[in-house]
């Protein structure tokens, strides 16, 4: 017997490929021969998944689809990512005007003249830590003594945060990113995160520092918690994120000898290299969240007010039709045009000091260590499968 | 060619100032795009173009000819 019930579109995310530097092969499909389909989502609502370049970057530009949590419709892809959504009040899920007038706080403190003038910092940073790594001696986990504690007191430094609290915020930020989470563990990490910021906003009122925390605080334009939540998506952001696009790098370069040594070769390729490892690596796998305020055509779908859309930004980077040989690591090519810091209003604010750290813990790890390979099994690496930002759990390296 | 900027629309990204120093700055204040050459030498329009298409907030518009 035959049941009337339409089929459900397929579950998201799709189960991955063999390359594990890939998004889900269904993904890639669907750019190809459906770009803007529907999903389902864990809790059984459904979205449209937007796969194409063009229509993810005309998507995110577009002011009729809001970063706003709290519209009906709304997609999420996990229950924590929607406790967090429900109780964050950052500009990272607000429309403009309101997004504009929060983001402008910060964007002198990211602008490019300021994060170039950290280079000289940022470099001493690498160095130190590289030491530390080659003086425990091989073999050692890139991850945890390299790849993530830079960007995460570069970002400690910036906010004026004591970076010997890095374990407190490093744990909770993980159960905040772990797709497993459930909205309660979700819901105390962030909590206590507020708080922690919440006093040290308090403090810096009494005792202001050159960091970004007492700047805000400065202003007098938002409550200390106001602060808190943003500089909690500061400190998430600003760790996280660098850190597996660090590691994650560095792997693809080991599995790549012959894009390895031209970057040996040529050490000047390091910044088009970054923006190529950028648009390859695509770090956030699960897709960027907008939700229609009123009916918007797109790739040729009507998507209809209160309907939720997922860009996927790792599936636009590979798209055919702006890269050519898309699936291929090529450090050489003109990548600026990748989607992985996002697009519109919302694009990544830390993206200047994202390239800087990433350009220079690159540069460096390979240029003073140039036998540096991995100490185990490529097949044996822990892919972040569950997490919202993709990369590995540890890199064991030797060297 | 001719380019203007619409500082309202700019969520301060950087990314012409990556493309185009000579022609793109920032304000120190926030961080938003100031104009520097309204009409870039011809030895600059390829660039020019690469930033007008990698704003992510459409603030920068290049009148060709």
């Amino acid at each position: 017997m035959t049941t009337a019930h339409p089929i459900a579109p397929p579950n998201f995310p799709a189960p991955r490929g063999a390359c594990p530097f890939a998004p889900p092969p269904a993904y890639e499909q669907a750019r190809r021969e459906q770009p803007v389909s529907r999903v389902t989502l864990w809790d059984g609502s459904q979205c449209w998944l937007v796969t194409r370049h063009a229509d993810v970057r005309s998507v995110l530009r577009d002011q009729r689809f809001s970063a706003d949590a709290r519209h009906p419709g709304f997609p999420f892809v996990t229950d924590g990512r929607r406790a967090l959504a429900n109780e964050s009040t950052s500009f990272i899920r607000l429309d403009d005007p309101e997004h504009a007038r929060l983001r402008r706080m910060l964007t002198a403190d990211f602008m490019i003249k300021k994060t170039e003038a950290l280079r000289p910092r940022i470099q001493r940073i690498v160095d130190d830590f590289l030491d530390r790594m080659v003086a425990h001696g091989a073999p050692a986990d890139l991850v945890s003594e390299f790849a993530l504690p830079i960007p995460s007191l570069v970002i400690c430094l910036l906010l004026g945060v004591d970076y010997g609290d890095h374990g407190y915020f490093q744990e909770r930020s993980r159960v905040l990113l772990h797709n497993h989470s459930t909205a309660d563990e979700v819901r105390q990490a962030r909590e206590e995160l507020t708080e922690y910021l919440g006093r040290l906003a308090e403090a810096k009122r009494r005792e202001p520092d050159d960091g970004i925390i007492s700047r805000l605080v400065a202003r007098g334009e938002l409550t200390d918690e106001e602060v808190a939540a943003t500089c909690l998506l500061l400190l998430v952001a600003g760790h996280e994120t660098t850190a597996n696009m660090t590691s994650l790098s560095t792997l693809a370069l080991l599995r790549d000898p012959a894009q390895l040594a031209r970057l040996r070769a040529e050490p000047a390729l390091i910044k088009p290299a970054v923006e190529e490892m950028l648009r390859f690596l695509s770090i956030v796998h699960s897709g960027l969240p907008r939700v229609a305020t009123e009916d918007v055509q797109v790739g040729g779908e009507t998507i209809r007010a209160g309907e939720g859309v997922l860009c996927m930004i790792s599936v636009a980077n590979r798209d055919e039709e702006v890269f050519e040989g898309a699936d291929r690591l090529d450090i050489g090519r003109e990548s600026r045009r990748h989607v992985a810091f996002g697009f519109g209003v919302h694009q990544c604010l830390g993206q200047p000091l994202a390239r800087v750290e990433l350009q220079i813990a690159v540069e460096t790890l390979f240029r003073r260590l140039p036998k540096l390979r991995l100490a185990i099994p490529y097949e044996d690496i822990r892919f972040r499968t569950e997490m919202a930002i993709y990369g590995v759990h540890e890199l064991p390296v030797t060297w | 060619m001719r380019v203007s900027v619409d500082t309202h629309r700019c969520c301060g990204s950087g990314q012409c100032v990556l493309a185009v120093p000579d022609v793109f700055d920032q304000r120190e204040e926030d961080g938003i795009v100031r104009l520097l050459e309204q009409r870039p030498p011809a030895e600059l329009h390829a660039e020019v173009r690469t930033a007008a298409t990698v704003c992510p907030s459409g603030a920068i518009e290049v009148h060709e000819a």
